[in-house]
């Protein structure tokens, strides 16, 4: 079984430090660790486990990012996938999750696996969109907030999926879109001899920028190391579709919120100061 | 046409409360743009539903009744949603961030190549230049949303394609009647022509609504309790508050140890690991033990009588003072404060 993983490296929103937000109120990336978006490890650790019930089966990753993003293609790696394709280039900047999807889409035609996983959604939107997105525009049907397959069929899996009051139980023709929650298997850890054999891994840009180093030749020599990496032309896209232009949602306004420093504000049990609290905390949309 | 819509979600043969805030939202929006309310309900045994929709201001009814939409599936719903979108084409289409919502309004928009902006808190209406080309645009759907985890709060518009597409979380909108009740005009879909077989392909096995398994992990929001409540009485106010909030409850290890709360609360080291968008701490000294699994939640609030307990380092407010004043407070002003 072909098995491909949407990943997506993310800054780590939830551990903002004190220069994460610029002056001007805007995001610095820059700033925020860029991590394995957790979800999509969870959808790993389910497309693992695939592979181990089904014989013969490759794990994949595929992710759209800049040249660090290949950084979790090796993680993954080094977790038990077998390669992955870092999809980058200008041409995808500036994408919102429409032409993400669109352009995801169009390199998943060119792989073809039999089944798609992802994680129900990335920790700097959350808008669960892109699978759902990917799925229509490949025409396949899809299975959100799956928590475990619990059974593989000869072409379809059985998927428990945890909604909000319960859990439902679906059988989902191959190939198939599944988007996996955060309540599914945790991941396995690194293994240390993959780590050792999979740390030289290099995608086709990281060979360049490194050429004539031991590290870019002996990726360069040996195709287990090669990180495939795609441009826009490599997927045939309709152009349109892809990046700012290709993106029908358009950001108006930025506002920096809530920026608190990591200096305790200080507040005593009177009722005025709780009641100042509630009311900044509902304004802020803190509480709903 | 050009009107808005609002899909209406049906849970457990009820109508789900955020399909009524939509509606409630729904109709200001197409009042403010001169047009109507049209309410879209897939699903089955609906007779008469008609009339709680216009209660709410639903002008117009769009209604596909049959069992392959109940319980909900991806496909049949979006075929339906896609087509009778491009028979009516309506400028506004609104649904709710629920599990429903979140599954099959992405396919909707992908498939019609509209944009859609998830988990809105506030919709309005208003202008827009684009600064590139210059070109003005009135009247367009201001989709505000918060982004990176809650630290910015970024406006999307959607220029130039129809409909624009939102979703809101439950409990974010107010819900209330209309002054006076809409027409609500049943219009049935003719559905048929929309679903293919091959929509059907995904099969229901088994279906339970279950009691939630204890899961901390994935709350956006905690309420935590540590040996400083007292005692297992004590520790109900720390429900009492998580219950208001729509909160999980969370709890230290001493909490634990003392048979306060059951181990699968349990943050820190020998717990769950927790990143919520806001954690209070009530009576939690704050240990490295527990800060080690909540130290990373986006804010804290910590409740204790001690102002230089060590938790106080890494809150971000620190109220000083007991715990049974200080969380019935809590309660009667957020119920105060809040719509």
């Amino acid at each position: 079984m072909k098995i491909v993983v949407l990943a997506k490296q993310v800054p780590d929103t939830r551990n903002v430090g004190k220069d994460a937000m610029t002056p001007e109120g805007t995001v610095n990336r820059a700033a925020l660790p860029a991590i394995f978006n957790p979800e999509d490890l969870n959808a790993l650790e389910a497309a693992l486990r695939l592979k181990d019930a089904v014989e013969g089966s490759t794990v994949h990753i595929l992710t759209m990012g800049p040249q660090r993003a290949a950084d979790i293609i090796r993680d993954a790696m080094f977790r038990g996938a077998d390669g992955g394709y870092l999809l980058s280039g200008r041409e995808f900047a500036g994408s919102d999750t429409l032409a993400t999807s669109y352009a995801l889409s169009c390199a998943l035609r060119k792989i073809a696996p039999d089944v798609i996983f992802a994680g129900r959604q990335a920790i700097d939107g959350d808008t669960a969109q892109v699978g759902p997105q990917v799925a229509e525009k490949l025409g396949l049907p899809q299975v959100t907030y799956a928590e475990e397959v619990v059974e593989v069929k000869e072409s379809s899996l059985v998927v428990k999926r945890r909604l909000e009051h319960g859990v439902e139980t679906v059988e989902c023709p191959l190939p198939a879109v599944i988007t996996v929650n955060a309540s599914a298997a945790e991941c396995r850890p690194r293994n240390a001899k993959r780590v050792m054999k999979y740390k030289y891994a290099l995608a086709k840009s990281e060979i360049a920028a490194a050429a004539g180093t031991p590290a870019a030749e002996r990726a360069a020599s040996t195709p287990y190391l090669q990180i495939v990496e795609w441009a826009a032309a490599d997927v045939d896209p309709d152009p349109a579709q892809l990046g700012l232009q290709g993106s029908p949602t358009k950001v108006k306004k930025i506002e920096n919120v809530v920026f608190a420093a990591k200096e305790a504000k200080r507040l005593t049990a009177s009722d005025e100061d709780i009641n100042s609290l509630m009311v900044e905390l509902i304004a802020s949309h803190t509480l709903g | 046409m050009n009107n808005v819509f609002v899909y209406i979600e049906m849970e457990g043969g009820k109508i789900a409360d955020v399909s009524l805030e939509l509606l409630t939202k729904g109709r200001e929006l197409a009042a403010r743009l001169g047009v109507k309310t049209e309410a879209v309900v897939l699903g089955h045994n609906l007779a008469g539903i008609e009339k709680e929709l216009a209660k709410y201001g639903a002008d117009t009814v769009w209604v596909a009744d049959d069992g392959i939409f109940d319980p909900f599936r991806t496909l049949p719903h979006t075929a339906v949603m896609c087509g009778l979108i491009e028979q009516e084409k309506p400028q506004i289409a609104l649904f709710g961030a629920t599990p429903v919502g979140r599954d099959f309004a992405p396919r909707v928009s992908s498939a019609l190549h509209s944009g859609l902006t998830a988990d809105c808190t506030q919709l309005e209406i208003g202008d827009h230049k684009d600064a590139k080309t210059g070109r003005e645009y009135k009247d367009l759907l201001y989709q505000i949303r918060p982004a990176f985890g809650g630290n910015i709060i970024a406006t999307i518009v959607n220029p130039d394609h129809r409909p624009q597409m939102a979703t809101v979380r439950e409990g974010v909108m107010r819900k209330e009647c209309a002054a006076q009740p809409a027409a609500g005009e049943v219009k049935p879909i003719d559905w048929q022509k929309f679903v293919k077989d091959t929509d059907l392909a995904v099969k229901i096995v088994d279906r339970q609504i279950e009691e939630r398994k204890i899961d901390i992990k994935g709350a956006s929001i905690i309420v935590a309790g540590g040996y400083g409540m007292g005692s297992k009485e004590n520790f109900k106010l720390v429900h009492d508050l998580a219950d208001v909030l729509g909160a999980e409850v969370g709890a230290s290890r001493a909490a634990v140890d003392a048979g306060f709360t059951e181990h699968e609360r349990q943050v820190g080291q020998t717990g769950v690991t927790v990143r919520p968008k806001l954690y209070i701490a009530c009576g939690i000294s704050g240990q490295i033990q527990h800060t080690a699994g909540m130290d990373q939640s986006s804010m804290v609030i910590s409740i204790n009588t001690d102002p230089d307990a060590p938790i106080n380092k890494i809150a971000d407010y620190a109220i000083t003072g007991d715990v049974n004043e200080i969380i019935p407070k809590m309660i009667k002003y957020y119920k105060q404060n809040s719509k």
